[in-house]
Parts: C-alpha cells; structure tokens; sequence
C-alpha cells in the first residue's frame, strides 16, 4: 500500500496535532503581522507568560497524580494581597517567608482533603477557589492592596529586575522548571507521583504510600503558587483582590495542552513549559492582529476542548471513533 | 466434518509494531464447526492475530477471507456484522453498565423515536443468560460481578449474532471448574450450529478435551497445523518451544529451617474465619480451594491490605502487626497479587519501572534513581524469567498477557522477600515458562525463603508444594503433606466434603 491511509494520517494528527496546529498558528500571525517572530515580542511573550508558567509547574505534579488544582488562580490572588500587605507591615524580608508559610497552609489543608480524606479533587478544589476568594476579601476588607513606597523597596526585584540581561521572572521560571523537571523525572518521588496517578491500586500493592504522594504534589503546587504571586507582587507594587482569577483555566490549557493527561499519569514538565508557551504565543499573537484580549478567553477554551480532545484521540489513535 | 468450505481464512498476515514483528506470514483456516485451538509461547502473535481478525488491528500485508471473501474489517463491530466474534484475553466491559447493555452495546434494540427498547433488551439478554445457565440477570451492574461472572458476559455477547465464527483469547484463565463446564457446553452448542471456533489457552487438558485441531505459532510464524487426535502434550510442547517439558510431581524436598510466618486463629469477618498455619524458610505451601474460600482474603490479610478481625501474626517468632503494603515490605513480605491488570501493574509506564516501583526508594545515587541499578535488576529478571519485549523502554500495556503477568512476578521476586506469597501466579503463562516459575518457586524455597503458592489449578498446587492447605469457604479443612496427597482427598477436602480437622 504505498502512500498514507487516512487512519494513518488520523493518528498523525492524534498525535502531533497541537504542534501542527501551532506551526499553522505562527505562520499565520507572522504574515498578519511580523512583528510577531521579533525578539523583543519573544521575550515579551516569555516574561509574561512566567507567572503562569510557575503556577502550570505545581499543576503539573497535581494532574499527573491523577488529581486537579482549580484553586490555583484564587490562591494567588491571597499570597499577591498577603505579600504586598505584610511588606508595608513587618518589611519584605519578613513577609516573603510569612507569605509563603500561609499559602503552603493553603495546600496542606487542600492536599489533606483529597489525599488522606479521599474527597474528589475537583470538587475540593473548586470548593476552595471561591472559598479562598472569600478569605482574601475579608483579609483586604475588600480593597485593593498598594506597596506605599513603591520607588524605594527592593522588593521589586523578583518581578521587575533582570540578570545578565534576562528578566528575573524568567530566570525564576527556568530555574524552577529544572529544579521540579529533575524532581519529576529522576527521583523516587517524581516515579511514585506517575505510579500513583496510572493506576493507584497497582501503587499501593506496590508499597507506594499514595495519600503522601498526593499530598506532596499539593504541597508543591501550593509552593509554585506562592512564587506565581511574589512575582506578580513584585512586578505591580500593588494589586486588585482578583488578580489571579480565572488563571487556573489558563493553567489547566497549558498543562493539558503540553500533553499530560487529564486522567492521570502522564505528562512531563518539559511538555507543560512548551505548552505554556504556545499558549503564551496564542494570545500575543491575537493582541498583535488586532483583537481585544478578552478574545482569549474564548480561544482558552477553544483550545483546552482541542487539547482534550487530541488527548483522547491519541490514545485511541483515531480522531473519531463510533463507539464509545 | 460436512461442509468443508472453511467459515475463515487468513493468509500471509503479516503485523509489526514499533520494534517487534509480531506476525510474520501467518495463514490459518477455519472450518465450519470445529474447534480450532491457537497455541504459542507467551508473545508469540496468538492475541495479535485475533485482533488482527477482530478488526482492532489492521494487518500491514494478508488478506482475511470470510466464506470465500476477501474482507476488510474496518473494525470491531463491523468485523461482528460480519460474523466474527473476538471474546478478549482482557476483560473490556463497561463497569457501571447493566450486563443486559453490556451485551448489546452499540446495537441496543430500538423502538419508535430512537428510543431503547427495555423490555425486548431484558427479554433478549435474559434468554442467552439462561442458556449460560449463570446466577445473575440482565438488570445486574457488571461492576458488581465477580471476574468470572464478567467472563460470562463477555461470553454472552457472542451469543446475541448469528456469529460464522467465534474467537476465545483464554477464556478460561479466570473461570471455576464449574464455570468451565458451562463454557465448554456453549462451545459444543455453537460447534453443533456450524460455527467455527478459535480458541486460544495454554492449558493443555482443555486442549485435548474439546479441540479438533491445533495450529501453533513461534515468534509471529506459523509453525504447522495438527490433528488433536494425533498428537500430544509432548508433541504440541516440541512445536511450541522446541524442547521437552518435565512435568513430574515435586518430590525433592529442602532442608527446612525456622518458621518464617505464623498465623494464629487470623479471622476477618465473613472472609475468613481462625485460620492457622505456619510456613517454614525452605517450604513451599499451596493453597487449594475453591474460588471465594478466602485465599486471595488470607494473602490480603497478611499483605496489610485488610485488617483481621482476630488472631495474631508471628513473623520469625515475633508478634507483628501489618497495616498497609508498605508495611508488609518493609516486614519482608511480597505479594503477588490475583489482578495483574488491576492490582499489579500501571499499563502506562514502561517494563523497568513497573518492575522496580517497590523498591525505588532504595535504589538511589543520591537523591536520584539509579538508572543502572535499575536496568540491572531488570535485565537479570527479564532473562531468568524469559521477558519477551524489545527493551525496558516498551510500555508494559504493550506487552503480551503472559509477558505482563512475568513484569509482575518479576517486581516481586527482586524485592528477595522473607515470605513470598503469589496469587495465581501463572495465570496466562504458557507451559514453557510456567515450568520455568514453578522452578524458581523451588529454588526460592531452597534458599531459604518461605513461600505460599495460592492457586486453582491442581496440577500447579501439586507441582510445586511440600505442604497443602485446603480450604473450604473461609476455613481450613485440612493439611496434607506431598506425600499423603492425592487428587481425590484434595477434592474432598475443598468441596467440605469429609476432610479430618474439620473446624
Ligand atoms: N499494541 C502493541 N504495541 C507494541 N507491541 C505489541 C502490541 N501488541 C502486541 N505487541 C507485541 O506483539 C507480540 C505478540 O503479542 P501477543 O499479545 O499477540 O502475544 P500472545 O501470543 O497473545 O501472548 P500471550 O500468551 O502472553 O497472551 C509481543 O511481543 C507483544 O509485545
Ligand atoms: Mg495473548
């Protein structure tokens, strides 16, 4: 049979679909308007899309586990207001670690419900995104939080500096990514965290301690989060209670889009950093031709429907499939 | 045989995955109403070439001619319009379904408007349920039925169309004897109608009770097709792996030294009820019985994954309390357990780190897994128990059923456990490598390690134990040595009949 059948071309695009589909994506935005492929808007694009990325890191861990994060977007919103509120107070110095205690509190309480309770992530999780929402008003009372002196406080360093040339938002997402990626790929935790997310049961016949395993991955994602909003904090000196709304669909787009399955035990943080930046160059890409940003909440979904679906397709090697 | 027009041919089929050719030229034919038995070493292409039947896989070259047509099945429900039924190795039902829309998936009857016609379903499935003579009806959820029972309805599907020909992956891996006899009459019957059977199992008595012809494959070759009537066990062994098998009794016995495991009145609930016994270091113990007389409960138990309702544990003399897996392998205990696919494996994960998951706490270079350690206790695993899969790196989901069920054998018999205890540990596993394990169980024993082998097969249990315990639901009846052991008194002695300690 020479050529391609169409099953084989099926799988193909199963397969490789997103990438395709994000060649097609820059090809078209780069004739739109070139300016896209410049490397001030690359950078642009990667120094933006940091504090997302951080926060897809720790989601990362949660999804392949076998579990999801919705409450992502809200905790950072709490450790940005928390962070900026407690420098005017006790001094950055202090309200970092402070800041960071708190919203990894945050985790355990979320990682204790589902790890060692048992309650379905999704609804624990998305429990918390408002419940966090509520506690972070009633923390500012309802306003917004502004560093007082905002030219003469280093703190601004984390999200506003640069090293050698490279922002310093992008240095803590790169370093971060390395750090959890080796974590992930090459330690016994990082195995346990696949075990237990393929097939829990097999895990626990296995020794495997699940309800620790999936605790931690709360823990970490917890961590990210409270990085996400040091950098957000840091680049704005100030911020509204709901700076992180909405960011954990975005996050999920990212994770599910770089290839981890939803379903569990699959994934690399590898794949989550590509998959933050196709999402990252989606959206600059739609700015640059002209359309409103709140376009890109649309095309999130879009894609977050395209990446499921390619996921599901993947593994029946189909795109379609009449049964089941 | 009347009408030899044979219901199905395959010719030069030839399938590859990435790395491994898992049919190379393969033909086959089936005639009408014989039972056509499909026999290789683990991995050999047996699956494969169902589902190459089935529709799941496409062949890369061959043809299937169905009554003298060449087809193209395009799929599984469209290779069943065409009259083949694929009855899987693996079970593929829908647990939270009723067995009646298991039965009819993806053609359930229809009324006015597209809507579902329940009681013609019922009706219908109830009908074939009664001919499988089962203990359960169309409206029960398969997720509540017993591996076995599932297997009925898998069994069942293939009876809902006028099927040319019927395909059975081991059917019987995970069936009673009772049930067996029922599968074995629902074959007859079919046989009877003119339908053409393929039937895939590496049990030989079953083999030679119900086939009429043997066809056997060798890594993805056809090796020859013969008459049962004109071969035997020997035979059909020679042609499957090229050598002799010596299926002899154990007669030998070790040295035994301390008693590694006690368990002392051990009750957990309706399960099992004051169960006692000891396993030595150097004894192989069987367990017999029936399917729910508490074996899998015991070994559950003793892995941590139960909590007893009384009695205590003693391991090398001392009282131990065992409260999750992690427990029992820190104790020095391994398990085996009954589901490979369940309990055993993650599919998703590749054949080393399934194999080392157990223990990949410590295998560390610091705060790393140690690749090679890794690859190491693989490599010495995959070649003591005869793994066939191109690398470490394959997917374990991709492996064939008997090689899985080694991954699984092989993760525990690393761990150099105190007291191993396997769970049906050959199920799936054709009669070359099952000799292989049964000898490693032996040799393991004779280096000192305590090991209860629970299994439903006699031979197996005869095989390879020094004691036997027999139980009958959820108590010992009895204990034999290898010596006053016989076929008959272990029957008794599972079915509650007789027996001397009767408790
Ligand atoms: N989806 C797949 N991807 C890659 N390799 C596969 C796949 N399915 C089967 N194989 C390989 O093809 C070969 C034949 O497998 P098959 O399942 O047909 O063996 P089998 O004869 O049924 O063995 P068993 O007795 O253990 O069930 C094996 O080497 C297996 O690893
Ligand atoms: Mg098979």
């Amino acid at each position: 049979m020479a050529g391609l059948t169409k099953s084989q071309i099926g799988g193909f695009l199963a397969r490789q679909g997103i990438l395709v589909a994000f060649a097609l994506f820059i090809i078209g935005f780069t004739i739109a308007n070139p300016r896209f492929i410049d490397p001030d808007n690359i950078m642009g694009v990667v120094r933006s899309s940091a504090i997302l990325g951080v926060m897809a890191l720790g989601v990362t861990f949660v999804v392949i586990s076998g579990n999801l994060d919705l409450s992502v977007g809200s905790m950072m919103s709490f450790s940005t207001i928390v962070v900026l509120d407690l420098h005017d107070k006790i001094g950055p110095t202090l309200a970092i670690p402070t800041m960071f205690a708190m919203t990894l509190a945050l985790g355990a309480f979320i990682g204790f419900l589902v790890a060692f309770l048992k309650l379905n992530s999704l609804i624990v999780t998305l429990g918390m995104l408002s419940a966090i929402h509520g506690l972070t008003l009633t923390y500012s009372g309802g306003k917004n939080m502004d560093i007082a002196d905002k030219e003469g406080t280093w703190f601004s360093v984390f999200g506003q500096g640069d090293i050698a040339g490279i922002s310093v938002p992008i240095l803590i997402f790169l370093l971060l990514a390395l750090v959890l990626g080796v974590v992930l790929a090459k330690t016994p935790f990082g195995r346990k965290v696949y075990a237990v997310g393929g097939n829990g049961t097999a895990a626990t016949f296995s020794g495997v301690r699940r309800a620790r395993v999936v605790f931690m991955c709360y823990i970490i994602s917890a961590f990210c989060v409270a990085t996400a909003g040091l950098l957000q904090a840091s680049r704005s000196l100030g911020s509204q209670n709901t700076v992180g709304q909405g960011l954990e669909l975005e996050v999920l787009a990212a994770v599910i889009l770089g290839g981890a399955s939803l379903l569990g035990g699959s994934g690399t943080i590898f794949k989550t950093v590509i998959g933050v930046l196709i999402l990252g160059f989606i959206t600059n890409g739609l700015l640059l031709v002209g359309l409103q940003f709140y376009v890109q909440f649309v095309v999130t979904w879009v894609i977050i429907i395209l990446a499921v679906w390619l996921d599901i397709a993947a593994k029946r090697g189909k795109l379609w499939s009449p049964i089941a | 045989m009347s009408d030899p027009t044979p219901v199905l041919r395959l010719e030069g089929i030839v399938k590859t995955f990435p790395g491994v050719r898992a049919l190379d030229g393969v033909s086959l034919t089936i005639l009408p109403g014989e039972v056509h038995a499909l026999m290789g070493e683990n991995g050999a292409g047996k699956s494969t070439l169902m589902k190459v039947l089935g529709g799941i896989h496409q062949p890369d070259e061959g043809q299937i001619i169905v009554s003298e047509e060449p087809v193209v099945m395009s799929g599984p429900l469209d290779a069943k319009a065409k009259g083949i039924v694929f009855i899987h190795q693996e079970l593929s039902l829908a647990d939270e379904l009723s067995v009646a829309e298991n039965i009819y998936l993806g053609e359930l009857p229809r009324k006015r408007f597209g809507l579902v016609d329940w009681a013609e379903l019922e009706a219908k499935t109830n009908a074939i349920l009664e001919k499988l003579k089962v203990g359960f009806n169309a409206k029960t959820r398969v997720g509540d039925l017993s591996i076995a029972n599932q297997q009925m309805v898998e069994i069942a599907r293939a009876l809902t169309v006028d099927a040319k020909a019927v395909i059975f992956d081991e059917p019987t891996a995970s069936l009673t004897d009772a049930e067996k006899i029922v599968l074995f009459e629902v074959i007859a019957d079919l046989q009877a109608q003119g339908v053409g059977i393929a039937y895939i199992s590496h049990r030989m008595e079953e083999i030679f009770k119900i086939t009429d012809r043997i066809s056997v494959l060798r890594d993805g070759q056809y090796q020859g097709t013969v008459n049962t009537a004109d071969t035997n066990e020997e035979g059909v062994t020679q042609m499957m792996i090229g050598r002799k098998l010596d299926l002899s009794r154990n007669e030998s016995h070790h040295e035994l030294g301390n008693v590694a495991l006690e368990v002392r009145d051990l009750s957990c609930g309706k399960l099992f009820q004051n169960v006692s016994f000891e396993v030595r270091r150097g004894e192989v113990v069987g367990f017999y019985g029936l399917v729910g007389a508490g074996r899998t409960e015991i070994a559950e138990t003793l892995f941590g994954l139960r909590n007893p309702t009384g009695g205590t544990i003693l391991l090398d003399g001392e009282v131990v309390s065992i409260n999750s897996p992690y427990d029992a392998i820190e104790k020095g205990i391994s398990l085996v357990p009954e589901d490979r696919k369940g309990q055993g494996l993650v599919l998703g994960m590749n054949c080393r780190d399934n194999m080392t998951l157990p223990q990949v706490d410590d295998l560390k270079a610091g705060p790393f897994v140690a690749d090679g350690a890794e690859i190491a206790i693989f490599d010495l695993y995959r070649d003591k128990l005869d793994i066939r899969t191109p690398g470490w790196k394959q997917q374990v989901g991709n492996l064939s059923g008997g090689n899985q069920q080694k991954i699984v054998i092989g993760k525990w018999l690393s761990m150099h456990p105190n007291v191993l205890i396997v769970d049906e540990p050959t199920r799936g596993i054709d009669v070359g490598s099952k000799a292989e394990i049964h000898n490693l169980l032996r040799e393991l024993a004779a280096q000192g390690y305590a090991v209860i082998v629970i299994s439903s097969e006699m031979p197996e249990v005869l095989h390879v134990s020094d004691r036997i315990v027999a139980m009958y639901s959820g108590r010992i009846t009895r204990t034999f040595t290898s010596e006053e052991v016989t076929e008959d008194n272990l029957i008794q002695a599972i079915s509650g009949i007789g027996g001397d300690k009767v408790a």
